[in-house]
């Protein structure tokens, strides 16, 4: 129980250095931070389930469009506040996956993730069925932001993804946390242990979409707009799990780590050109292949020897 | 085994049975795995519930613990109607299961993984409560993990993997205690610190079923046995009795077999295959130890052991699917460098327990790809050879595999090895959970293999019924090691009394 101890001494002089960046730092690379906090929440929330629960969900954009469009909606069609707006994403987003989870964890095998898959496509196309109130393929424009400062909407962002990533963790490393792994390691003995196997997922995904939905909603409001190419499309999804797998399994704090390096990673190279998502691409890969535990995983490797 | 102490079992026949079973049956499709059980379990009982391989012991643990849901029949936990529920409702109503195979939390220490045993089904717990982890100590403490509280599973020894299972059903505290295969893979002295844990279990009033392949193994601990074969219950009463009942004794050891072995100084002086000294480990489990065996060029060499004994281990090391240490020769040639395929090609053919056919393929696809390497004619020759060895073939020639029953699909695994012209053949467990009329067959083709060709068989069984009759030699592989070598006329007399 000291681990988490040492692992927040070792977090919280990061996020001094990130609370301060917007004192030398240009609004552009602000900008690119802002969005990179926001993925970060969502490769964090995707950990809960993968990490913990045992899940592979291959559709993080599911809950993040439900979050997303649920509270662009709300405002640009009705004029309704933010607060409530997002308040009604989240809810949205939480509904939507448990009515996604609770037939879909019946299944068994790989049968979970292509349910999740075929989500993200119902939804997508849902969206440009409906283009009249969700814009279709040009996108949704709300007509309130949460605030056209790029510092205050860069601390919102980094005060979200801390908070969210403090809540988390404490739930993953919580006794429920600990059935929650359980359950997910091995369903068998969980259940002969007395454990509820599907109560704890089903839990696991409400809380992953609460806080997909959430950032989700922010991110809309950051922004101005929402877009399927944006925040939907499978292979938003596709970088969501590669942040979270990179930067460490079972680790929650590792997606906002994989998700910050994949933003940054892709904005150093951009003069490679096309090339840059390529070389991303292949770096995430090698990690996968020779260091499964992620870039957190090669640090506590480290430390152990 | 090394505690012969038996314990007063006055008391316990006393006392109400907490588990009522009546009629229990599983199907799984056309296959009957349990029929009609009836068992009644008592507090303060230990009862041992064995059974060959395939008998449906396991399958009877996990109709109990709710893993599987049974077809027909009543299970009642003191009075409440408990077939069919999900496991962890089971669980909650006071039963536990020691699983056989130690299956931790990886990532946790030792202490969590006990603390994950003593918390409460809830979403809510989100602080942990000191007081459990304290407790958790204690359950350590008890079966002898106090000084391996902070270290993860993976770097503990496989006997503290099995005590770390126990601390976990102490921690649920059920009044019914499932135990599967209490001391696989254990050592003398831990068998003996293991059924003290077991005990203890009884001394507090529970009730205790061991699931065991043999009553050897359990006799010492347990007041009562239950014996299953084929599902059904075959002999029910004290460990001797049970050892004693002519039908155990027909299912274990055979009835009155006939043997005809040919004696070893008939075989060339040199073996076709010599294994020498082989160690297999499973992470920390021993699976062989020291094993040496040969085999002569002709000869027929039945390896005898239960479920568990290191057989497959044991031809696994021989096609190099397992690292091993130790040698293995095959004419002459060490066979250390090659791969498997390289050794399949020099003649050793595996027909493995898990059949491995290609279940969309037609019987006569099946055994053309196991002919793929010889000549057209050479191969429809050899095939009809094979059909006139198994009839049932030839009629079933255009069938999918798929569709044939379990004995057919043994035949065609058997005709598809042959079809290779093996220098040696390889069986492991040809009979598993296969109907004795059906065995009956296999065995007579077995025979008629022997008498015409000049065949060389390395069978693996824990039927002896099956494996003594073609044998001209046989192996007796016991928790890892060979126990003992001789002809099968001596078996029953050497060996009978110990193998039950």
């Amino acid at each position: 129980m000291t681990f988490p101890l040492r692992g927040l001494l070792l977090i919280l002089p990061l996020l001094v250095v990130a609370a301060l960046l917007p004192l030398g730092v240009s609004g552009y690379i602000l900008g690119l931070l802002t969005v990179a906090y926001y993925f970060a929440v969502f490769s964090m929330a995707w950990d809960l389930l993968f990490g913990f629960a045992g899940e592979v969900n291959f559709g993080p954009t599911f809950l993040i469009g439900l979050g997303a469009y649920g509270a662009g909606i709300l405002n640009n069609r009705y004029g309704i506040d933010i607060p409530l707006c997002l308040l009604a994403g989240t809810l949205l987003a939480v509904v939507g996956g448990l009515a996604l989870a609770v037939p879909a964890l019946k299944l068994s095998g790989p049968y979970f993730g292509l349910v999740t898959l075929v989500a993200v496509l119902l939804l997508q196309n849902l969206i440009v069925v409906f283009s009249d109130l969700t814009g279709g393929e040009i996108g949704l424009t709300v007509p309130d932001v949460i605030s056209i400062d790029a510092d205050t909407n860069y601390w919102i962002a980094l005060g979200f993804m801390a908070v969210s990533g403090l809540i988390l963790t404490a739930i993953a490393r919580s006794p429920a946390g600990l059935i929650l792994q359980a359950a997910g390691q091995d369903p068998v003995v969980a259940g002969a242990l007395g454990f509820n196997v599907a109560k704890h997922k089903i839990a696991a995904f409400a809380v992953s979409a609460a806080f997909s939905g959430l950032a989700g909603g922010l991110i809309v409001f950051y922004m101005g707009t929402a877009s399927v190419g944006t925040l939907i499309d499978t292979a938003v999804g596709v970088q969501i799990i590669i942040a979270a797998v990179l930067g460490g399994r079972r680790t929650i704090v590792g997606g906002a780590l994989g998700a910050v390096f994949l933003i940054a990673a892709g904005e150093i190279l951009r003069p490679l050109g096309s090339l840059s998502t390529f070389v991303v691409s292949a770096a995430a890969l090698a990690v996968i292949l020779f260091v499964p535990t992620g870039l957190l995983g090669l640090a506590s490797l480290r430390r152990a020897s | 085994m090394t505690v012969a102490v038996k314990p007063p079992t006055a008391a316990s026949v006393r006392a109400e049975p907490c588990l009522t079973v009546r009629g229990l049956t599983k199907r799984y499709g056309g296959l009957v795995a349990v029929k009609g059980v009836d068992l009644d379990l008592r507090p303060g009982e230990i009862l041992g519930l064995i059974g060959p391989n395939g008998s449906g012991k396991s399958t009877v643990m996990k109709l109990v613990m709710g893993l599987e849901k049974p077809s027909a029949g009543s299970i009642r936990l003191d009075g409440t109607e408990i077939a069919g529920w999900p496991a962890h409702k089971v669980a909650r109503a006071g039963i536990g299961l020691v699983f056989q195979h130690a299956r931790p939390l990886m990532r946790q220490t030792v202490l969590e993984n006990i603390v994950l045993a003593l918390l409460p089904d809830s979403l809510l717990r989100l602080v942990p409560d000191p007081s459990v982890t304290e407790k958790a100590r204690a359950i350590a403490e008890r079966v002898g993990l106090g000084g391996v509280i902070d270290r993860r599973p993976g770097t503990l020894a496989f006997a503290d993997l099995r005590r770390l299972e126990l601390a976990k059903a102490i921690a649920r505290d059920p009044r019914v205690v499932l135990v599967d295969e209490p001391f696989a893979g254990l050592t003398g002295p831990e068998v003996a610190t293991f059924s003290a844990l077991i005990r203890g279990f009884r001394d507090e009033g529970k009730a205790v079923l061991l699931v065991d392949h043999n009553v050897k193994s359990v006799s010492a601990l347990v007041d009562r046995v239950f014996a299953l074969y084929l599902g059904e219950r075959i002999a029910e009463g004290s460990a001797e009795s049970v050892m004693a009942d002519p039908t155990v004794r027909r299912v274990y050891l055979g009835g009155s077999i006939e043997t005809a072995a040919r004696p070893e100084a008939a075989f060339k002086a040199e073996s076709l295959l010599s294994v020498e000294g082989v160690d297999v480990l499973y992470g920390k489990a021993q699976a062989l130890r020291g094993v040496s065996i040969h085999v002569h060029e002709g000869e027929f060499v039945s390896v005898v052991g239960l479920n568990g004994a290191g057989k497959t281990t044991l031809f696994n090391a021989v096609s190099n699917l397992v690292p091993h240490a130790g040698t293995i020769r095959f004419g002459g040639q060490d066979l250390a460098t090659l791969s498997p395929a390289a050794i399949a090609r020099a003649g050793i053919v595996q027909v493995p327990e898990t059949r491995e056919l290609f279940g969309d393929l037609s019987v006569l696809e099946n055994l053309d790809l196991g002919g793929h390497h010889l000549p057209k004619a050479e191969a429809a020759k050899e095939r009809e050879k094979l059909y006139d060895l198994f009839p049932i073939l030839k009629a079933r020639e255009g069938q999918s595999a798929r569709t044939l029953s379990g004995g057919e699909q043994q035949m065609l695994t058997i005709a598809r090895a042959l079809m290779m012209r093996p220098r040696l053949l390889i069986l492991d467990e040809p009979t598993l959970s296969l109907a004795p009329v059906i065995l009956e067959q296999l065995s007579k083709a077995l025979e008629r293999l022997r008498q015409t060709t000049p065949i060389t068989v390395l069978l693996g069984e824990q039927n002896v019924t099956f494996a003594l009759p073609h044998a001209d030699r046989v192996y007796v592989l016991e928790q890892a090691k060979i126990v003992w070598e001789g002809p099968p006329d001596r078996f029953a007399t050497e060996m009978g009394a110990a193998y039950l």
